[in-house]
């Protein structure tokens, strides 16, 4: 292989806020080179690409392309030197033609007229050297096939005369069929000499598609070399072994009565196959990446989102139900998504807190005391029940959302990522109390992609892939590396 | 963060900015205006006009708090007056032309409700829908004519009161405002459906997660709205004594504009019914200002398209300093 490095990073640093999200990452692609970048969620891999395509300056370190300084000031900076990303949620616009979306922001025109027909000979010359001749250049984007979508991406990329390409978790929405063709066109790519950046959790993926890889771990470049060389077991290793620094309460605990009961739940998108048993008193954690299906799961269950086929039984309640009945039936949710969905954040505290469970007719001073009370009991941080939630701190946002659940009484919480983009105090206090909420007889389902939560927290846990739910396991008998394994195949 | 001051929850506090500007607009026309401006005759009319716009207003606060909108009111008010003068022509007694002016403005709010929550059809296009095809009913009912009606205390509602009956100090519709006025305000603090209607408004999953059900919600509001331009219909054929389909044309776009005058947010979650009040008062001194002193009409358009706009560019720019700091 030619060792001339296309594009190198060097000492690269970025922070948001007290988080290093990339700390001190050395990384290089050469010309004709499929890099695949692994590592678990949170890793640094999106916030690393980020900077490369110029979304991110970063705060230290240095960047090179082709040997000279590369300092991309934004994502059309980037391009015009020739790093272009294909994002995971793809950045075309619906409405326009194949053609209008590849010149996008780069149309030929001449005496400021577009040159229409230039650019449907060209992007039809591109499109036919992808081997894609099925998409007409007057087609609207609209009407395509996700995998139709990324191809234009790429033809973008070519019309671009890219030097480096990203791919961000290209396959996540692919049929098989589609993701052998798409690694058959990045063969290609690489046959014209173009670098690859190749992010994906699948390592059997990175095995059929890339030449060499480079692992990252909380910020940081732990492990890299050549695919030829290296085993599945050691990068998987290397992506999860770091020590547990925090400190997980589990009291031990006799779980009692099955309280809810779930067989052969499918979503009309995700999960596919989902059976489990929650018990009375028990921490099931769900393990699984992103996208696995394991927020559907829980949005299903809870009402939120419609269900295929399956059933869900709770307590003696058996059938589907909205979240009002869940509620009913003393199951809540806690979602992943705060700021989104989880909390209105304009509302003050009170009101937030009391929401799901006011009485016909309210007395604000009664709320405003109930949430008192929570915020004392919760150690939340704040100058009063009246406060907008919009002004905490991540922290103290979610244990407005967890007082929630709390302070409806309820006996079946769902909480999926509970110390998301929470600060490491709050963490510890959250951990403390879904433990002791544990003991005292609540059931928790607990979805995390932080694995040292999961084996710290859990009495069982259960691996979700592409939708299907393993069976939950006793927590001393599985380790990360087996997990990290389930979830990537 | 806990640290960053937080501004004020209180309603009061944010009803005060459109209140300092009813002020001014009134002494605004109080110094440059013809001395019969500061009369009490002026003061009377000016409550009188306010019933209409204040009245359809608190539905509509209801709504835009929800985060929707409903562009038919103008046309309810207009079916519901006819529907007035029909029903007292049929030999109803003024009771029952009240209450089936309410029946016949819900029954329209219901229609945009439930179209709004079954078709998930934005409520901008299914209240223009509603819009038209209502004013079109009225003109049907009204077989295209203004409808003549018995003399009855319904015209009394908002005529100038009678020397024996001063002690009331303004007509009784505007006493009818008041109270409906108080009993919105009470529904929106003092109810779980008001917590309700503010949730959805500003945050609509966050409502759906804490099991609050946004559909039937979203009627219910829809319905009240429809039901409080039926009074305001009746209010309408007070001021007439005849049951009009032309009237009230683009009365809609001064209830929302007394509303998002009053603090009410286009996108929801955020509104008054004093704010409302003391918008729709601001549009009305205006109108009685500019033709007290002789101005021309169009004048008068100009002048209340400018308050719109300056009122919601000046809550905009004080909501982002609050933000910022």
């Amino acid at each position: 292989m030619v060792e001339l490095k296309r594009l190198e990073a060097k000492g690269v640093r970025k922070r948001f806020g007290p988080t290093l999200a990339v700390d001190g990452v050395d990384f290089s692609v050469s010309a004709g080179e499929v890099r695949a970048l692994v590592g678990e969620n949170g890793a640094g891999k999106s916030t690393l690409v980020n900077v490369l395509s110029g979304v991110f300056l970063p705060d230290d370190g240095a960047l090179f392309l082709d040997g000279e300084a590369y300092r991309p000031a934004s994502p059309r900076d980037a391009r015009d030197q020739g790093v272009l990303m294909v994002h995971q949620e793809l950045a075309l616009a619906p409405h326009l033609s194949v053609a209008e979306n590849i010149f996008l922001g780069t149309e030929p025109t001449r005496h400021g007229l577009l040159q229409r027909g230039e650019m449907r000979a060209r992007a039809a010359a591109a499109l036919a050297e992808l081997e894609h001749d099925d998409i007409a250049p007057e087609q609207k984007v609209r009407t395509l096939s996700l995998a139709s979508r990324q191809i234009v991406e790429i033809a973008r990329a070519l019309i671009l005369e890219a030097k480096v390409l990203i791919f961000d978790e290209p396959t996540s929405s692919l049929s098989q069929p589609d993701v052998e063709k798409l690694f058959r066109l990045i063969g290609r790519l690489k046959e014209r000499g173009l670098a690859i950046v190749y992010i994906s959790h699948f390592l059997e993926e990175v095995w059929q598609v890339a030449d060499s890889f480079t692992v990252l771990r909380d910020g940081r470049s732990v492990d890299e070399g050549q695919i030829a060389e290296a085993s599945a077991s050691a990068i998987v290793k290397s992506m999860v072994g770091r020590d547990i620094s925090e400190l997980f309460p589990r009291t031990s605990r006799s779980p009692g009565d099955v309280v809810l009961e779930v067989e052969g739940l499918a979503g009309m998108d995700l999960p596919h196959d989902v059976s489990f048993e929650l018990r009375r008193g028990e921490v099931l954690g769900i393990a699984g990446l992103m996208g696995a299906g394991r927020t559907e799961m829980a949005r299903a269950i809870f009402g939120l989102e419609p269900v295929r086929s399956g059933r869900v039984r709770v307590g003696q309640f058996e059938s589907a139900a909205t979240p009002t009945m869940r509620l009913e039936q003393g199951v809540g949710l806690l979602s992943e998504d705060r700021q989104g969905e989880g909390l209105a954040v304009t509302r003050t505290i009170a009101e937030n807190l009391t929401l799901s469970r006011l009485p016909r007719w309210l007395r604000p001073s009664d709320l405003d005391a109930a949430a008192a009370e929570w915020i004392a009991k919760l150690g939340i941080h704040s100058r009063g029940p009246r406060q907008r939630v919009e002004d905490l701190s991540g922290g103290n946002q979610q244990k407005v959302a967890l007082a929630r659940l709390l302070y409806h009484g309820l006996d079946v919480l769902l909480l999926d990522e509970p110390t998301r983009g929470v600060d490491v105090g709050s963490k510890a206090q959250i951990y403390e109390l879904i433990d002791a909420l544990a003991s005292s007889g609540k059931s928790i389902l607990l979805i995390s992609s932080y694995l040292p939560e999961l084996l710290g927290m859990s009495d069982r846990i259960a691996v979700m892939s592409r939708g299907r739910l393993a069976p939950a396991r006793p927590v001393n008998e599985v380790d990360e590396e087996q997990i990290m394994q389930e979830a990537v195949s | 963060m806990s640290e960053t001051p937080a501004r004020s929850a209180s309603p009061w506090l944010s009803t005060l900015g459109p209140l300092i500007g009813l002020v001014l607009v009134y002494l605004f026309f109080a110094l440059i205006g013809p001395d019969s401006f500061t009369s009490i005759r002026t003061l009377q009319t000016i409550a009188r006009q306010t019933a209409i716009v204040g009245t359809a207003a608190l539905g509509m606060t209801l709504v835009i708090i929800l985060g929707g909108i409903d562009l038919s009111v103008g046309s309810i008010v207009a079916m519901t007056s006819v529907v007035v003068a029909l029903v007292l022509n049929a030999g109803g007694g003024p009771a029952a032309a009240i209450v089936m002016a309410m029946l016949a403005g819900a029954l329209t709010g219901l229609t945009s409700g439930t179209l709004v929550t079954r078709l998930k059809v934005a409520p901008f296009i299914v209240t223009l829908g509603m819009l038209l095809l209502v004013r079109g009913v009225a003109k049907g009912l009204a077989k295209e004519q203004k409808v003549d009606a018995p003399l009855t205390w319904l015209v009394e509602l908002l005529a100038s009161l009678p020397p024996e009956r001063s002690f009331m100090i303004v007509p009784p519709g505007v006493w009818m405002l008041a109270l409906l006025a108080v009993a919105t305000a009470v529904v929106l603090r003092y109810t779980r459906l008001g917590a309700h209607i503010f949730s959805i408004g500003s945050n609509e999953k966050t409502a759906r997660l804490c099991g609050v059900q946004v559909e039937r919600v979203k009627v219910i509001v829809y319905t009240l709205t429809g039901a409080l331009a039926g009074v305001t219909g009746v209010l309408q054929f007070s001021r007439l004594t005849v049951g009009d389909p032309t009237v009230a044309v683009g009365l809609e776009l001064d209830v929302i504009a007394a509303v998002v005058i009053g603090g009410g947010s286009l996108s929801g979650g955020e509104g008054t019914v004093t704010g409302t009040l003391v918008g729709a008062f601001i549009m009305t001194v205006i109108r009685a200002g500019t033709s007290q002193m002789g101005l021309p009409n169009w004048v008068q358009e100009i002048v209340t398209g400018t308050i719109i706009v300056a009122a919601v560019a000046i809550d905009r720019w004080r909501h982002r300093r609050v933000e910022a700091a």
